[in-house]
């Protein structure tokens, strides 16, 4: 050890000392472990990890003891190092004897410090050209159309911020939306995660403090672009914390452009996912770091983040699992250690505490089935920390024994107290939303709800490859070869890929916290790969056999392959040969170049190295096609205003939405109530101004069933109902003419379902049906159909367009009715240009008296009857 | 909670306890003692939750979360300037172990 410590003290390029390779590799062991070998012995003493199941020694404990600039010089030493002495070396490559010192090919020689800065500069370039390219492949919609909020969800966190940035924040905190579910109102302020809304609002008063006067609306649509390049430089933290940086840098380039995070994160998708996942990787980068250094300091900044998780995304469910389960499979493991201790109880203590602020939380950190896991964790872990601390005072080995049988009764005890708990009520149980990903088929048996949202049902398998490309195959390389090395935070990768990869194939949505883990597992594959490849160190011939070896040396590079093949059939010499350079191996396999180099397995020759990182490069490339096409292709549509190309090329328009929702903004009553499907909600309200029935934030299942039953009722019924809650206009999406096919017809079923759900007596789904079974619309309906409220609002007039003769539906490829249904208790107020929104309004009981139907008929179809002094408030 | 361990023997109570005031520095035990009274102002918390009214709910919480929290990180200060760990903590600075230990 003497030359290690000398190589140590001279630094590893000073080469005046003479230190071959042998000390390169001395000193390389010697940094990846921490301490030198020879400490090695008396420091396993002290971990409790059982050595014969896992084959590693202590560097679990030591490993990455540096700070992040030295991370950046072992990289360097790694890889540089070893070129660099060989460049130098008074032996040189061709005289064969010293096999340390050939290369494939030589790298410019600088100096340590050159070295240094060459590499930041480097980084912060790339992390620069990164953030650039993650924020400018999410701005298609807004460079194609305009900078609008799309979607749904999006809207209402668009008016919240605007309640924010105009009534200041502690009005927004009390917000009552009285507009809003319109006989309840909603209590906004406290039933939404407000962490979207103070980001923006933060960064909004950034910039008008600084006399830079934004429009909050351009703000809010920018957030996510800004946002995603926070994520890539999250992700190369949180990846360089597992491997290194040219890992770290990889996986960040990969979630910069990965569709399956831009898709919920395009400019104008102000939806909380927008920052949730910055949060996620940074409170996981903080909690990978807390746990590395046993530090209560980032396990404090760990639940900070998580705080700020917690307000602004109902996904902090998924971090409030994993930190916990990390924790227990590293028990299980036997690698409690006192910093797992440390790390955990501080972010655990100070996190909970911190998410119950978010009104919406409240104490459902004490009280709901999803975060009892982490409750138990932390139960666990003081006492394995007590009896860890007790072992360390007792020598007897029955003791020892009393003392794990102590832990194991005490956790089983408290687990039947916590299922007690559930049982009788105390703790809720998990909700529905969380259950159906357990159950499957629970959302659509008691939930319709639930399952009725597209993007909560399964994806098929084109989906993944759509939204990962490539990196779905390099996914499960990356995870195999943390398993080599399996450091306590390799751990936490695994479980996380493992537990997202569930989770994504149960939902839709939950690709987006699949792809993180994605990103970050590829990268580490992608870097082995290219590392092992693009090192310049040929592989040593044995030393016993080096004269047999040293004419084939010489010799091309091919044959030198096919030597190493049966050099490759002998190890056993080699390992008893070799006792010295046997010590000096690293003990742990090491990822990539390294774990190879010392030994006689390599790459040999330029031209299997030229090969493979071509290829490699040209699959990058591919990805970069791949990830732009779909970005602009598929994820960048407004959904607000829908775009279609003429047959010129040139681009048309269809802005029926927004002409709807400005009809009703600005020729109806500020306070008329209209009524649509659920769907519509947000968006009435953000841009009509006006109050709603039912919207998005969907919690109140019985409300929307009222809505359904009266979308689904016959008119004479669902007079009543509209009446019953001062409905004025009624709003319906129809696509039959244009082929817009997300319209209410098509939705029409998840209507009766959750009308059925409520009204089983009332509402049959299968009356909607011919008798055939068949969902139909055109003459063949069944008359329940044909009757009923949203049907006859959809085909209203829809033979004028086609003189009369029955009309052509261009979703359902059938004719429309024959005969044009009637409405009695409904006027039409407007249809847009396309048909896709059409406007009813609800007529008013008659003066007289009479019903409507008998008012219709005496009027003989001609409708205009305002001579009555009736309130005509309603200027049409 | 270490008599309920030790209920079949009574030898290794008395070892451990031994050990204990043999071994440990005077400044951890200072630390130990704090531990106690923490442990014991929760128990007293809980008990009047759990005996007469969990009325204002926030309150309970806030006081007994706040003596969980604070037993964690004086015990987490325990375990970082206990001299025996001072290899299981790299980053832990000298200047702390000296304080405390």
């Amino acid at each position: 050890m003497s030359t290690s410590s000398k190589a140590r003290m001279t630094g590893p390029f000073s080469d005046e000392s003479g230190i071959g390779f042998e000390t390169w590799k001395n000193e390389k062991n010697w940094r990846a472990h921490g301490q030198p070998t020879c400490c090695r012995a008396a420091h396993s003493r002290l971990s409790l990890r059982p050595y014969h199941l896992f084959h590693l020694p202590s560097t679990t404990i030591d490993v990455q003891t540096t700070s992040d600039d030295c991370t950046l010089r072992r990289y360097l030493e790694q890889d540089l190092s070893p070129i660099m002495s060989a460049a130098t070396s008074t032996k040189g490559a061709g005289a064969g004897a010293g096999a340390s010192t050939r290369a494939a090919y030589r790298l410019p020689t600088l100096s340590a410090e050159a070295n240094k800065n060459v590499l930041s500069l480097l980084r912060l370039i790339i992390i620069f050209l990164i953030a650039g390219a993650a924020v400018s492949s999410r701005l298609f919609a807004v460079v194609r159309h305009e900078s609008i909020i799309h979607e749904f969800d999006p809207w209402f966190n668009f008016r919240a911020t605007k309640v924010l940035t105009t009534d200041g924040f502690y009005r927004f905190w009390n917000w009552f939306d009285a507009t809003a579910w319109y006989p309840l109102g909603r209590a906004a302020g406290g039933t939404a995660y407000p962490g979207l809304m103070v980001t923006s609002g933060a960064i909004y008063n950034l910039f008008h403090s600084l006399n830079i006067p934004v429009d909050i609306r351009n703000i809010c649509v920018l957030l996510a672009p800004a946002f995603s390049g926070l994520t890539a430089w999250a992700t190369y933290m949180f990846t360089a914390a597992m491997k290194d940086d040219a890992a770290g840098l990889l996986a960040a380039a990969f979630i910069g452009i990965a569709p399956g995070y831009i898709s919920r994160s395009v400019a104008g998708s102000y939806d909380n996912e927008a920052i949730a996942i910055f949060l996620l990787m940074m409170t996981f980068y903080l909690w990978i770091k807390a746990l590395k250094d046993g530090s209560a300091l980032w396990g404090v900044a760990t639940a900070l983040f998580y705080f700020y998780m917690v307000a602004a995304w109902g996904g902090y469910v998924f971090i409030t699992n994993m930190i916990p389960l990390h924790v227990l499979v590293l028990i299980l493991m036997g690698r409690f250690s006192s910093r797992l201790y440390v790390s955990y109880s501080s972010f655990y203590a100070v996190g909970t505490l911190a998410s119950m602020q978010v009104p919406f939380v409240g104490f459902q950190p004490v009280r709901t089935s999803e975060h009892m896991a982490a409750l138990g964790v932390f139960g666990l872990l003081q006492l394995v920390a007590f009896v860890e601390l007790v072992r360390s005072h007792v020598p007897s080995k029955q003791f020892k024994l009393l003392l794990v049988g102590f832990v194991v009764l005490v956790a089983t005890l408290a687990f039947g107290a916590l299922v007690a708990l559930t049982y009788a009520g105390y703790v809720a149980p998990w909700t529905g939303r969380f259950y159906s990903l357990w159950d499957t088929a629970y959302a659509k048996k008691h939930i319709p709800i639930i399952a009725s949202v597209s993007e909560h049902q399964p994806p098929a398998w084109p989906a993944f490859f759509f939204d990962l490309e490539m990196l779905i195959f390099l996914f499960p390389v990356g995870v195999f070869l943390l398993f080599k090395e399996l450091r306590d935070e390799h751990v936490f990768v695994i479980i996380y890929a493992v537990m997202a990869s569930y989770f994504a194939g149960v939902m839709v949505r939950l690709m987006l916290t699949l792809t993180p883990v994605v990103c970050v597992s590829a990268a580490i594959a992608m870097s082995t790969l290219l590392q092992t490849y693009l090192d310049p160190k040929e592989p040593t011939p044995l030393e016993g056999r080096a004269d047999a070896d040293d004419d084939s040396v010489a010799k091309s590079t091919r044959s030198t392959t096919r030597k190493a093949a049966e050099v490759a059939s002998t190890p056993k010499e080699n390992t008893v040969a070799g006792s010295d350079s046997e010590i000096s191996r690293p003990a742990s396999p090491v990822f990539g170049a390294s774990s190879f180099s010392s030994s006689k397995f390599g790459v040999f020759g330029l031209d299997s190295r030229f090969f493979v990182t071509i290829y490699s490069l040209l699959l990058l490339l591919v990805f970069v096609l791949h990830c732009t096409f779909v970005t602009s292709t598929a994820y960048s549509s407004p959904s607000v205003v829908l775009a279609s190309r003429n047959a010129d090329g040139s681009q048309h328009i269809i802005d029926d939405f927004r002409e709807a929702y400005y009809w009703l903004r600005q020729n109806t009553a500020s306070d008329a109530k209209v009524m649509s499907w659920w769907d519509y909600g947000y968006q009435i309200s953000g841009m009509a101004d006006r109050p709603t029935l039912v919207d998005n934030n969907t919690w109140n299942n019985t409300h929307i069933a009222t809505v359904g039953k009266a979308m689904c009722s016959s008119e004479e019924k669902s007079y009543p109902i509209l009446r019953k809650h001062d409905v004025d206009y009624v709003l319906i999406i129809f696509g039959g003419l244009l082929g817009f096919s997300g319209d209410d017809i098509n939705k029409y079923l998840w209507m009766i379902r959750i009308a059925q759900g409520v009204w089983p007596d009332e509402v049959r789904e299968a009356d909607y049906f011919t008798p055939r079974g068949e969902y139909k619309i055109d003459d063949g309906a069944s008359k329940t159909m044909k009757d009923s409220l949203l049907y006859k609002m959809s085909y209203y007039r829809f033979n004028d367009l086609f003189g009369g003769r029955p009309g052509m539906d261009r979703v359902r490829q059938t004719q429309g009715p024959t005969k044009s249904p009637e409405l009695e208790y409904l006027d039409e107020a407007f249809t847009s240009e396309n048909w896709i929104v059409r406007i009813y309004e609800v007529k008013k009981p008659d003066a007289l008296g009479r019903d409507l139907p008998g008012v219709k008929g005496f009027e003989g179809g001609k409708r205009r009857k305002r001579a009555f002094a009736l309130p005509a408030t309603k200027g049409k | 909670a270490s008599t309920s361990s030790s209920a079949s023997a009574q030898s290794p109570l008395s070892t451990l306890y031994s050990s204990y005031v043999d071994s440990t520095p005077k400044k951890l035990k200072v630390i130990d003692a704090f531990l106690v009274f923490l442990m014991l102002s929760g128990i007293i918390q809980f008990v009047y939750c759990a005996l007469i009214t969990n009325f204002p709910f926030n309150s309970f919480i806030a006081g007994f979360a706040s003596t969980v929290g604070q037993f964690v990180l004086a015990a987490s200060l325990r375990i970082q300037a206990n001299p025996e760990n001072g290899q299981t903590f790299p980053k832990v600075s000298p200047e702390r172990i000296e304080l405390i230990g």
